[in-house]
């Protein structure tokens, strides 16, 4: 064979597999989405924060508006503290909830937004003064069952 | 007694031997990175490498990554639909394929299809004392066969990892999509959200450029060492075979021991 014909096939290889590797990293790896959004940071304290990992969603209404970006401990109020790194294009007032949930019974925890009625919003490094802490299961099971003990007790 | 002591004596030899084997080939390896430099300027020669090496690899990896990613996502499905999990079904077929099958697999059909052709080239120029006669002419074998040959497996390697990982997850959303029925969103979706650029598919492509450099250092070395007979160069391609999947699968373990430490 030729040396062109070489260089054709050796030159397309090369596209096709760099074109792979930009599929890999844009299509697969979600590259081109979190460099694009712009991000301010705004602190929760929670009492008990459960399964909540770094990077985990804040979501507001269902919708992705920031990640956890890092949590910490206090050693002072012995409280968690954890810095959210919300998207600019999105504005909450000063009065907003920050509350951990979980998606489903062994779904992913997230930290949901309910906006409150304030009119100043939260600028960045503001710190969230109401929050939820996560329900933490055996704690409930534990109330349940106590509440239960407790209702027996009073019939008779 | 005189029995044990034979059998003591044949682990040690075999001990010795692989031993010296293993410095012999470090050795080759340090010559080759020395000789390297007329592969690079004489490109033509590596690009006529890369196209026995990697573009005649093209078919294979691209149609096994489709199987491989095919069987990965029916046999998902089959377990986490019991968990109603089906959502994470993009998660499971790319973090497998990014993070381990695509540069492991890759690297496996790349030793058996470009290494065994590698060390049967050089090992039949070697019996066919082509590369006496090089020497005769002052063209140093190892410059002009073995480097492009080397560097050639070495650039063919994350390229070929990276299409097997892309075919592999392209059958996947066939079989996802079309045949079980999970919505394209949510299976591109969920993907993207667990895949990390910096820690899956960069770690992916590193392992796989270690692969590829040990593969084509084993397949040369492999070749150039065999025995200039018909029989020395059937069982050194089989040796190479044989040595690179091993290679490959213990590189692969201390990579992502390492890697996934790193990550934490």
């Amino acid at each position: 064979m030729e040396r062109k014909t070489y260089d054709l096939w050796v030159g397309i290889f090369v596209i096709v597999g760099f074109l792979a590797l930009l599929f890999l990293g844009l299509q697969v790896g979600g590259f081109g989405d979190e460099r694009r959004t712009q991000t301010y940071n705004v602190e929760a304290r929670f009492e008990n924060i459960g399964g909540l990992k770094m990077k985990a969603p804040v979501k507001s209404a269902g919708v992705l508006v920031g990640r956890v970006d890092n949590i910490r401990f206090d050693n002072n109020k012995f409280q968690a503290v954890v810095t959210l790194a919300l998207d600019t294009r999105y504005q909450f007032p000063k009065d907003t909830t920050a509350s951990i949930l979980t998606s489903g019974l062994l779904g992913e925890v997230f930290i949901g937004f309910d906006a409150g009625g304030d009119e100043k919003n939260l600028a960045p490094n503001d710190t969230i003064k109401l929050t939820q802490s996560a329900v933490v299961l055996e704690r409930l099971i534990g109330q349940f069952m106590f509440g239960k003990g407790s209702e027996t007790a009073e019939k008779k | 007694m005189q029995n044990i002591l034979g059998i003591i004596r044949a682990i040690g030899s075999r001990a010795i031997e692989t031993v010296s084997r293993f410095g012999a080939m470090v050795r080759f390896f340090g010559l080759v990175l020395i000789h390297s430099g007329m592969s690079f300027r004489r490109i033509s020669l590596t690009v006529r490498e890369i196209y026995f090496s990697g573009v005649m690899s093209l078919v294979i990896i691209i149609v096994s990554g489709m199987f491989v990613g095919m069987v990965l996502s029916l046999q998902g499905y089959e377990t986490l639909q019991k968990y109603g999990a089906q959502e994470q079904m993009g998660v499971l077929t790319a973090l497998s394929l990014v993070r381990e099958l695509g540069p492991v697999v890759a690297a496996l059909l790349f030793a058996s299809r470009a290494g065994s052709a590698i060390t049967a080239g050089i090992g039949l120029m070697k019996a066919t004392e082509q590369l006496k006669a090089m020497d005769m002419m002052a063209v140093d074998p190892i410059a002009r066969v073995v480097a492009p040959r080397f560097w050639a497996g070495v650039l063919s390697m994350p390229l070929l990892a990276a299409l097997f990982s892309f075919s592999g997850i392209l059958g996947g959303y066939l079989v996802a999509v079309l045949l079980t029925g999970i919505d394209a969103g949510v299976f591109w979706g969920n993907m993207q959200a667990a895949v990390d650029v910096r820690y899956d598919i960069l770690n992916g492509v590193i392992k796989s450029v270690i692969f590829g450099i040990a593969i084509s250092i084993i397949a040369t070395f492999e070749g150039f060492d065999a025995e200039p007979t018909a029989e020395g160069v059937s069982a050194a391609t089989t040796r190479t075979v044989v040595t690179a999947a091993l290679s490959v699968l213990a590189l692969d373990l201390m990579l992502t021991a390492f890697m996934l430490r790193v990550a934490h």
